[in-house]
């Protein structure tokens, strides 16, 4: 009966980090297209900090060039098969 | 004060080689009329579009990048809204950090196998 407030052992809480930071990457290239895929989910909407681990700093970065690419037409708008 | 700009425009695919050609002439010889000094010139060719432009998927991607004074922009903008053959362009600005991005970038320094795919845009 002990199981009843045993905390169920979920996946250990594994700490984000900035990958712009840790790696010292200073510039995201709106043309790098399949650079920025990976900050876009399937729909093609940007995704949030909170999954995505990165700094407020380089999360705007992030937006601007992704709107940027979309402008250009290397990223759509809207889809619903993305990757 | 010269300040670094980077302007990528997209032709019609219809337009025939040698009109893309001139077109391109064109816009290369309004940048560098302007006293500005082109750095970079790249040609993506015929490309998919993400999504239709004026109800057409492929368009002609160019890239210049130059050194120019801030007064010249203006005059290339309207020169992009003026010729119809141009369906989108977008002119930005290099910061410090874009300028040496664009220098690792000719140097080739990005196209390695996927190994270093963490230093795609140091």
């Amino acid at each position: 009966m002990t199981l009843q407030n045993e905390p169920i052992n979920r996946e250990q809480k594994k700490d984000k980090y900035c990958r712009f930071k840790k790696n010292g990457i200073k510039y995201i290239d709106y043309k790098d297209a399949n650079f920025l895929l990976k900050f876009v989910n399937e729909q093609g909407k940007l995704l949030p900090r909170r999954i995505t681990g990165t700094s407020l700093k380089y999360q705007r970065k992030v937006g601007q060039a992704v709107k940027r690419a979309r402008h250009l037409a290397l990223l759509p708008y809207v889809t619903d098969s993305l990757k | 004060m010269k300040k670094q700009y980077e302007t990528v425009f997209i032709l019609t695919p219809v337009l025939s080689e040698a009109q893309m050609k001139d077109a391109v002439q064109k816009f290369k010889g309004i940048i560098t009329d302007g006293g500005a000094k082109i750095i970079n010139d790249e040609d993506w060719g015929l490309k998919k579009l993400a999504y239709p432009i004026q109800h057409k998927t492929t368009g002609f991607y160019h890239l210049f990048e130059f050194e120019a004074e801030p007064s010249l922009i203006n005059k290339l903008e309207t020169e992009y809204r003026r010729d119809e053959k141009v369906m989108r362009f977008l002119t930005t600005v290099l910061d410090k950090h874009a300028i040496v991005y664009n220098e690792r970038r000719r140097k080739g320094e990005f196209n390695k196998p996927k190994a270093e795919k963490e230093e795609v845009t140091s």
